[in-house]
């Protein structure tokens, strides 16, 4: 084409990036790779090919990682790791820096490399994916640098092995090892079998950073060398990115090992626009959420919600916008738009808009495709309901699925029907709207007047089936820390068997469980006697069954928003309220406990107790969030949000103590509590029913079940309309909890048969605060 | 309706539909002040930056597209001087460049005919038009005229409406008016109208260019307000600046000007021209520029009837990028006949 054709027509012309540096540097190995342990690549093997999509052409190939390699890498981390952590923070900062400036220093290679195995256009390799993990870097050599004086009581968890998906692969990978290293864990990773050339190039860099050998390990291969690493004995923490089903089977995998977890699973998050929204910018944010990297983005907002009086303007418009994004060759800097992953995923979103398209109307963008490679049109479904597949399902690729809303509240209502919950974007020029519906969403994550915006400082994470664990800010250092504490075994206690001389006195008193705000008989119709040690009849409880769970946590759900929304102020004047109802009786509960202890810890406890309730009514108005400060004209508000309804299971060694323990925190920060009391004795809790009966605590906010916490623990655990389970029972249940926990994946605290000294500072504070809030990050960029 | 009496009764065409291929566009007519539709407009200045910031990104121009688009850039420009030294030689001069705005030997290298490219118009005051008007005699460049007291538009109504007559008279071909501030930014918009349609009363068959002067309208929101009122008052163009305020054309207010741009074809069916001028001095700025217009109203704009770069220095930097994609070699100012 001549200048006088182009000066004509005005026609864009191909701007291709070369991929010539990045052959090169696949040429230098081989085109065959093996793994990175202990500092050093293994023998490279053609175990499986990695491909460009964009033309099908084999890229490189690459090792199938063995148990034997598994367990050397796994090793080698082991070993690194103590030394590891045992560096001043100012060294480990001064090896992240050192990544962080050899990804810059190496960015063109990588963004060239990642386009080339991922397909996704040079574009956003260049400009979001390599920026993005290298500031990631960055930050963390700055969490490294303040860790010591800032987190002073919290200690690394050891070893983690991290799985990452396709989508984005250097970035996915930064956002697991800069936050594990930083804070004092090694690691062995496994990328993607797609694309796992980025993280064989990060290996390098490794190398040239100085880092200590062993601290970063990273094997390849598929779904089984990831089971390796869920499975390993050797492994502390599993941290996963991936798709919900993949991440249900880790948590069930790793139920009862000890293991700390944390997924970051899959969205379908709402896109809601009202109508004084600035409807342009609203459609091109669009593109960015649900045209970014083809839509292979866990937090893509594939379900837009438009208010129904703009939405045939607004549609008409976002289809003429379809119609001008380009799609082709990843490496043209002028495309939009680049190729899905690999032909498999291809299929599967032909297959999804085959199956469910007919439930609405397919606009596919008026866009001409390559050849050949894996390339899907820009893709808009109209006319659907919540109830149609396509609102439901994740798609995974470039398809948008619309509906239409009256109001507000339906706007929150159709946004949160679903069982993610990763994300959310919500558009209007109203800034009272826009701020009351942000946090009424089951999202992790929320744009105002945005999409897609990430950034080091603020936490990444959804909530719901979208998983647990943040990734980013401060939030996100407790993927990889604990608090620093000594744990004991846990000691199971049984309850006193009944005596061969029965002492019996008084009016007989059935001591019944506590379910929205009234004392509850038990569903099963069979009760147990409490005996103290030296015989005497102390009353009888009721034994929970799954019925009573279901009629506690249906109570606590309908209490929980309203609680939620009650001013911290108010929160905590009703947990002094109760700390003074408990402190005139507190003679009565102290021997209440030693007679059924038949230790003299009574009235420790019982003061210890009341302690407790001041600290969590301290912290009702004190648990303040963040404000981020990410690189927009305006903040990240890291709001500590409710996580809902927890079910509990109190600690049966401290009958008053653990029940407050457990209960004060959840309710302090607006959750709603079912509470399976102290198994062997449970009198304490069912007399302190009567206590939240006088003290103004609203019906449901807290529920007291009686009965084996092994009847109840399953039900609780695989209940999906709870959102956390905890277990402090003296019967280790951990195992049981994580499992049942994967039917929605709510979030689990269980003590994986350890015990901790209810009477100690390990007994309260910012780690149970943590447990019973959700970071939630609204983005609100601001300026006129 | 108030403002009806004083609304356009002007009918120089219907606006042909969508997609059917026009050499010579109907001219907007202008239509009832629709005060639904003007406060309907929103416009929120974090997406709208952040557009505009990826943009350039997402399009990239190389070699022989770049200087294609880079020619085109040149035949888009209202090749402008409006100082207080402006005397008829020096604007004699300026014309001459306007008539080759490229080497000779350059276009020839890029396959165009001579002659074939000439900036989109010269823009000068008033007492310059008639010495432009002569010095572009034959060539087809029309001879625009700031106007209405530019560029305050503080002086009184009727002498600036008096003003556009006698530049007409002197054969100003484009009129360029500024709005009075004023009644944006006291939401005065009847009185902006009002005063619009009089403007464009006195241009008679010369074309109205409405400068809004948006780096003194406050916001964004106001940008795109006062666009759509100038449209409605029959404005041919809408342009950003005069040159003179502090802030003057940038990439997120074109966006809000090219929107409305877009709304009013939607509502109207006529297509409404866009000037950026003033702070655009670079070739790549110009590209930018271009692919903003292209992505958002279409190639159909990229065409001197609907767009035109208000500036006086960005020829030079696309005459030294041009012959460096001719030679490969980078090349110097002193090269390029001044203007």
């Amino acid at each position: 084409m001549t200048v006088k054709d182009i000066f004509e027509s005005m026609d864009y012309g191909p701007a291709p990036e070369s991929p010539a540096e990045a052959l090169k540097w696949i040429q230098n190995h081989g085109g065959e790779f093996g793994h990175f342990i202990n500092g050093e690549f293994t023998r490279p093997r053609a175990d499986f090919a990695t491909m460009n999509p964009a033309t099908g052409e084999v890229l490189a190939h690459v090792a199938q990682a063995t148990g034997d390699e598994v367990d050397t890498a796994v090793a080698a981390a082991r070993k690194a790791q103590g030394p590891w952590a045992k560096l001043p923070g100012h060294q480990r900062a001064k090896y992240l820096y050192a990544l962080a400036r050899l990804i810059q220093k190496h960015a063109r290679l990588f963004a060239v490399l990642e386009t080339l195995d991922n397909g996704k256009p040079i574009r956003e390799s260049r400009d979001i994916d390599i920026p993005l993990a290298a500031r990631h870097f960055y930050y963390h050599a700055g969490i490294a640098q303040l860790m010591e004086a800032e987190l002073p009581d919290a200690e690394p968890l050891g070893v983690a092995g991290q799985i990452i998906p396709w989508n984005f692969p250097l970035l996915m990978f930064a956002w697991k090892i800069a936050p594990a290293i930083a804070t004092g864990n090694t690691v062995v990773l496994k990328p993607a079998e797609y694309t796992p050339l980025t993280a064989l190039l990060f290996a390098e860099i490794c190398r040239e950073a100085g880092l200590p050998k062993g601290v970063v390990n990273i094997v390849t291969g598929d779904g089984a060398v990831g089971e390796m690493i869920v499975a390993h004995e050797g492994i502390d923490k599993i941290a996963f990115t991936g798709s919900t089903e993949v991440g249900r089977r880790i948590r069930e995998a790793t139920a009862g090992s000890g293991k700390a977890l944390t997924l970051e699973l899959g969205g379908k998050s709402p896109y809601i626009v009202f109508e004084d929204a600035d409807i342009d910018s609203a459609i091109e944010g669009l593109v960015e959420a649900i045209w970014f990297n083809q839509g292979q983005v866990c937090c893509a907002g594939s379900r837009l919600l438009v208010q129904e009086g703009i939405a045939e303007d607004f549609l008409a418009r976002l289809k003429a916008r379809m119609n001008k994004l380009r799609i082709g060759d990843p490496l043209d800097k002028s495309i939009d738009i680049g190729a899905l992953v690999d032909p498999v995923q291809l299929d599967r979103v032909r297959r999804m808009v085959a199956e469910g398209g007919g439930e609405g109307e397919v606009f596919h963008a008026d866009c001409p495709l390559p050849d050949r490679g894996c390339y899907y049109p820009p893709t808009l479904v109209t006319d659907l309901a919540p109830a149609s597949m396509l609102m439901q399902e994740e798609i995974f690729g470039p398809v948008l699925c619309a509906t239409t809303f009256r109001t507000k509240a339906e706007a929150i209502e159709i946004a949160n029907n679903t069982r993610y919950g990763l994300a959310a974007s919500v558009w209007s020029e109203n800034l009272n709207r826009a701020l009351d519906v942000a946090p009424a969403l089951a999202a992790g994550v929320v744009w105002v007047n945005a999409s897609n915006l990430f950034d080091a400082a603020a936490g990444f994470g959804g909530v719901r089936e979208s998983g647990f664990g943040r990734e980013g800010g401060w939030e996100g250092l407790w993927a990889y820390m604990r608090p620093r504490m000594k744990l004991t075994p846990l000691k199971p206690i049984p309850p006193v068997p009944a005596p061969k001389d029965a002492k019996v006195e008084g009016i007989d008193r059935t001591a019944k469980m506590f379910i929205g705000g009234k004392q509850a008989r038990p569903d099963s119709g069979y009760s147990r006697a409490v005996w103290s040690p030296d015989g005497k009849l102390l009353g009888h409880v009721g034994l929970g069954n799954r019925k009573d769970v279901r009629n506690a946590v249906e109570a606590a759900r309908k209490a929980q928003g309203p609680w939620a929304a009650t001013p911290g102020a108010l929160k905590a004047q009703i947990l002094y309220y109760i700390g003074e109802n408990l402190a005139s009786r507190a003679d009565e509960f102290a021997a209440r406990i030693d007679a059924m202890t038949g230790r003299r810890s009574g009235t420790k406890e019982v003061e210890a107790a009341i302690s407790r309730l001041f600290t969590y009514a301290a912290w009702a108005d004190k648990y303040d969030g963040l404000a981020h400060n990410v690189p927009i004209r305006g903040k990240a508000l890291a709001m500590n949000q409710p996580v809902g309804v927890i079910a509990a299971l109190a600690p049966d060694e401290s009958p008053l103590l653990g029940l407050i323990s457990v209960m004060a925190p959840a309710i302090a920060m607006g959750n709603a509590a079912v509470i399976a009391a102290s198994e062997p004795y449970p009198l304490a809790a069912t007399d302190f029913s009567e206590v939240l009966e006088t003290s103004d605590v609203p019906a449901g906010v807290v529920n007291i079940l009686t009965g084996q916490h092994t009847d109840m623990a399953e039900t609780m655990a695989r209940h999906m309309d709870v959102d956390a389970c905890w277990s402090f029972s003296s019967t280790d249940l951990s195992a049981l909890i994580e499992h049942g926990s994967a039917t929605n994946l709510k979030r689990t605290w269980a003590n994986n048969a350890r015990s901790r000294d209810w009477l100690s500072p390990a007994g309260e504070g910012r780690e149970f605060l943590r447990q019973a809030t959700e970071v939630q990050n609204i983005w609100i960029p601001w300026g006129e | 309706m108030p403002g009806r009496s004083k609304s356009p009764e002007r009918s120089e065409g219907k606006a042909a539909g969508p997609g059917l291929p026009q050499i010579h566009l109907p001219r907007n007519t202008g239509r009832p002040l629709d005060m639904d539709w003007v406060l309907a407009a929103e416009a929120n200045t974090s997406a709208i930056e952040r557009r505009v910031k990826a943009l350039p990104r997402r399009r990239s121009l190389k070699k022989a597209h770049q200087a294609a688009w880079l020619l085109r850039a040149v035949t888009l420009i209202d090749l402008t001087t409006l100082s207080g030294d402006d005397t008829p030689g020096r604007v004699r001069r300026l014309c001459a460049k306007a008539r080759q705005p490229v080497r000779a030997d350059l276009l020839e290298a890029l396959g165009m005919k001579p002659g074939e490219i000439t900036t989109g118009a010269v823009c000068v005051y008033h007492e310059m038009v008639e010495t432009a008007v002569r010095a572009l005699e034959g060539t087809g460049i029309p001879v625009a005229a700031v106007s209405t007291g530019f560029p305050a538009g503080l002086s009184p109504l009727h002498l600036r409406v008096a003003e556009i007559g006698e530049s007409v008279k002197a054969g100003a071909r484009e009129i360029d008016i500024v709005i009075s501030r004023r009644h944006v930014l006291t939401g005065s918009w009847q009185a902006l109208y009002d005063e619009l349609c009089e403007f464009r009363e006195a241009c008679g068959e010369a074309h109205m260019k409405a400068i809004l002067a948006t780096g003194e309208l406050g916001n964004l929101r106001n940008v795109a307000r006062a666009s759509r009122v100038a449209m409605l008052a029959g404005a041919d163009f809408i342009k950003t600046s005069t040159g003179k305020e502090s802030v003057n054309a940038t990439l997120p207010v074109s966006l809000v000007m090219l929107r409305a741009i877009r709304d009013y074809e939607a509502l109207t069916g006529f297509k409404v021209g866009y000037k950026p001028a003033g702070g655009i001095s670079k070739a790549k700025d110009a590209l930018n520029y271009l692919v903003l217009v292209k992505e958002e109203l279409g190639t159909r704009w990229l065409a001197p009837e609907l767009f035109r770069f208000g500036a006086s220095s960005l020829l030079g930097d696309i005459e030294r990028q041009l012959e460096h994609h001719v030679t490969g070699a980078y090349s110097a100012s002193w090269r390029h006949a001044i203007g």
